[in-house]
Parts: structure tokens; sequence; C-alpha cells
């Protein structure tokens, strides 16, 4: 089998599983006090761009369009089996989905003439931040390439990836051929931890660093702002077999029977 | 004209979620002055659809058919969506925002070369058109201005609830058989492999769902909770915590990285 080198890309985004808290131009989420990670459908791309790269003898790149910072994400990618980073240093919140998808097109193609294919480019399948479901498809247009969506699944044989794809009747399959673009869902593999050596071996790779190619149009964001909290309170319905009509008249009063 | 893509169900209904699409284009039409709202609908229209359509007040009824679109892609419905807006000359394309609404979306804004906002909840102000849209999985909203047209977009899941027009729409029937490229079909499904049988529903499209977490114990602590679901005609949606365990597949996973269930 022919090696397949694989593009794989990630955001460094703020950890929302606590409270939200924005920045105070309400541009942005700040995360300085909750942390920053990547999307899990992102830690399952890396996850497939390291299985597929292991199977055939291929590269695996891990990139990020963010500020320097992003480098704590490419490592940890590098540390789970990447081989190589790429960092556009950027301040992400300014990049709309099209001017992402138009950056990584230009990494894309500017490894190719250096003689770097990437046969197969791996993202999310949407940002956690700005939950846009959009660039992969946008890149996927950018190169000219075909795309699968939400794959959860992804394999390739012989120049053709075979991506799997949860759908209105169920498992969906495609067979695409190379070079093509990918998005990824969490569900389909478990990211593995890195590994001591693996985490050492991070540290010693270059990074790349470059800088945009142009300015970019921006992602029509006019502010952002934070939900009322939703009030919560606990009621005690009662207790065993009791409790069954509080219960039904509940469910009824929600709407949940009818 | 706005021009809302609706989705059948597997009996040939509209989905719940494309009622709500269809409602929500009946205030933005109220809004701008009683803007046609047309449905797209790629495959067979079936006649209990065309009343659905017809009593969610929707003018035409386009139905898309034909060998490049018997099959699933991105593209290449998409394509098909654009000849359509091309026919109907709309101003807005919008779907509900399911897996395949976002999808295919997303395809439409990038060919079209506009902007796409995912998941709306609300608009506010036509000139400009500023949405409020769902962002970090719910946990926050953004006020997005779509300046440009047509302005696309997808609607969160209930964030209106479905209501019939007052006065019903002719819904008349027009078909179109629009030649897909042969690139745009490139990836597209080749086989589909029917869910086991023990179906949960699908939690985008659920009216009711049924929450589990940690606390059902392991994977025979849904037992119980599956006949709760199936006896309320209900979905099962678990929390992150279930489906990293193994305890439930993922498709039945709430929150940030599984189904958005409501606004």
């Amino acid at each position: 089998m022919s090696a397949v080198n694989v593009l794989v890309c990630v955001k460094r985004v703020p950890d929302s599983s606590s409270e939200v808290v924005l920045t105070d131009d309400a541009q942005g989420v700040d995360g300085r006090y909750a942390g920053f990670t990547m999307s899990p459908h992102e830690e399952c791309a890396v996850e497939l761009a390291v299985q597929v790269t292991a199977a055939s003898g291929g590269e695996a790149t891990v990139l990020s369009l963010g500020d320097a910072d992003a480098v704590e994400q490419l490592r940890s990618a590098l540390a789970v089996g990447c081989t190589a980073a790429t960092l556009i240093t950027a301040e992400s919140q300014r990049f709309g989905p099209a001017d992402v998808a138009r950056e990584i097109a230009a990494v894309v193609r500017d490894h190719e003439a250096e003689g770097r294919s990437h046969d197969l480019v791996l993202l999310g399948n949407d940002a956690a931040d700005s939950g846009d479901f959009q660039v992969g498809i946008r890149l996927a247009y950018e190169l000219g390439r075909p795309v699968v969506n939400g794959a959860s699944v992804v394999e390739v044989q012989d120049g053709v990836v075979l991506a799997k794809s949860e759908g209105p009747e169920g498992m969906e399959t495609y067979r695409v051929p190379l070079p093509a673009v990918v998005t990824i869902r969490e569900g389909g593999v478990e990211p593995r931890y890195p590994s001591v050596p693996g985490r050492m071996k991070a540290k010693k790779v270059a990074v790349e660093e470059r800088t945009p190619t142009a300015e970019p149009q921006g992602p029509k964001r006019v502010r952002l702002l934070l939900p009322p909290p939703v009030p919560s309170s606990v009621q005690v319905l009662g207790k065993g077999a009791d409790a069954a009509p509080a219960v039904v008249d509940v469910l009824e009063e929600l709407g949940v029977l009818r | 004209v706005i021009l809302v893509l609706v989705e059948p169900d597997l009996e040939g209904h509209a989905l719940e979620v494309s009622l709500e699409a269809l409602t929500f284009a009946r205030h933005l039409s109220a809004e701008g002055g009683d803007v046609p709202v047309d449905a797209v609908v790629v495959g067979e229209v079936s006649d209990e659809l065309g009343k659905e359509l017809a009593a969610y007040g929707v003018r035409t009824v386009h139905q898309v058919t034909g060998e490049g679109v018997a099959a699933f892609s991105g593209a290449g419905w998409a394509s098909a969506i654009l000849t359509v807006r091309e026919a109907a000359k709309s101003v807005v394309v919008m779907a509900a925002g399911t897996d395949r609404g976002n999808e295919l979306i997303a395809h439409v804004a990038a060919r079209a070369g506009v902007a796409m906002a995912a998941n709306v909840l609300s608009f506010s102000g036509l000139s400009p058109f500023v949405v409020t849209r769902q962002v970090v999985g719910g946990a926050a909203l953004e006020e997005m201005k779509l300046d440009e047209r047509p302005a696309v977009f997808t609607l969160a899941g209930h964030a209106v609830a479905a209501a019939p027009a007052e006065a019903p729409g002719p819904a008349e029937l027009v078909t179109h058989a629009p030649e897909i490229a042969a690139v745009d079909l490139v990836a597209r499904v080749v086989s589909v492999e029917q869910p086991a049988a023990e179906a949960t529903g699908d939690l985008t499209k659920a009216r009711v769902v049924v929450g589990a977490g940690r606390g059902a114990g392991g994977p025979d602590g849904f037992r119980d909770l599956i006949e709760l679901t199936e006896l309320l005609g209900a979905s099962l949606g678990v929390s992150r915590v279930v489906t990293s365990a193994g305890w439930r597949p993922h498709h039945e996973q709430v929150g940030q990285t599984g189904s958005r269930i409501s606004p």
C-alpha cells in the first residue's frame, strides 16, 4: 500500500465544561479561568490521522490557526503520533469560517509545491466555540476536492477513503478517491493517551510558523451574549408508587404526555 | 422568496423541525412584507407531505427528482437546491439545523460565496438582517449579521413551536430534475446499514427526550429507561460519561459533541 499523508486541523478553544465567561469586548469566550482544549471531534480526527498514517507509512501533520499558545494543542497531537506541525499565527476570533478555509487551503497548496502532499485532510465537524459547521466543506471547495461530512469511521485502501457517517436511515458509507477532505464526528474511535516518550518526542519537533495570506473578512459577529440562566428548583414528589399520580400530573403539565 | 429545505421522515411526513423552519420563515415573511415562502424537497413529495406544506402556508413546493439526487451527496443536493433557488429567485435559503440541514446549507453557502449562520434562534431587524444563534454548544449566543444575498442559515431545533398558517397556501407542486455535475457526485452515499433493532429515536427531531447519565450505573441500567422512552414515544438522550464508558451508542449523546436538543 502506498503511503497516505494526512493533514489534521485543530482549534484551541476555551474549555466550556464549566461556566462560560465572555471577553470584555464580547467578541470571544474568555478561557483564562477554565483553561483551553480542543474539541472531542478533533481529538478523534487526530486519532484517525495517526491510525491512517501508521497503517500506510505516511506522515501525519497537525495544523492550527491561532495565537502562539495554540502550540500547546499542536504538541498534544504530536505527543500521540503526529509527526509534523504547522501554526498559522493569527487572532482566530477575527477569522470567519471562509477565512480559515482559505488559510488552510494555502498551506495545503504550499506544502504540495514543496513536495509534501496532504492526500487526506481531516477536521472536526464543527468548532467547539464558534459552532459554525462549515470550515471543512468550504475547504473542500477551495481545494476542489470531494468532502464527506460528519464521519466517525475512516479507513484508506488503495487510494480510496472509506468513511462512515450516521445518516437519517442508518450508517452511511462513502468511498471517495484521494485527495479528499473528511470532517469527523466523535464516536468512532477512542483517542489514545500520550505516552511519556511521546511527550518527550513532541517537544523536539520544530513547529512550522506561518502568517495569514490575506486580511480576514471576519466572522460577521456583532457580539456574543450569555443566555439568561435557567431557573432550577427541586421538588420531591413523593416516594415509591405513591408518587406516581404526582409524576403523571407533572408529565401532563410539561406536555410529555398528551 | 424565502426558500425552506424540508426534510421528510421515513414515512414521508415533514420532520417536526422542518415545520418549525416553515413557521420561522412565515414570521420572517410577515416582517418583510409578506414575502412568499417556498419549500424545496429532495425526492418525491407524497400527498400527505403536500397537504402539510399547504397547511403551513407554502406557496410553491419544489420537488427535486432524478438520478443525480437518488443517493445523498452534499455537493450534488446543494447544487440542486441552488437550481431551485435560481428558479424561485429566493433571497433567503434556510433549513432546520439537523445534521443534513447543516451540511447542505454549508454547501449552499460555500457554492454561493456567502456567509452561513448555523443554529439560529431568532432574528432582530431585516436591514441589516441580524440573527441570534447558538454557539459554544448552546452555552453562549452570538448576534451575527447576514448582509449578503441569499441570506443562508439553519434554525436550531425547537427555536419556535411549529404552528400551521392562519390561511393555507396553494403549495403548487413544481418538479425540477437538474443535471448534477459528475464532480458533485464523487462524495456520494454508496450504501446504508439499517440501524440495530433497538432504535431509540433521533434526538434532534424528538419532541420528548428521556435523559439519563452516570446514575444509570451501567449498561444494564437503561432497560427501564428504554421501556419508559418507548411508552412515552420519546427518544433516549444520555450524557457524555455514558457514551465514553461505552454503555450507550454515541448517537444518543446530548450536548456539544452530541445532539443539541433544545435552545
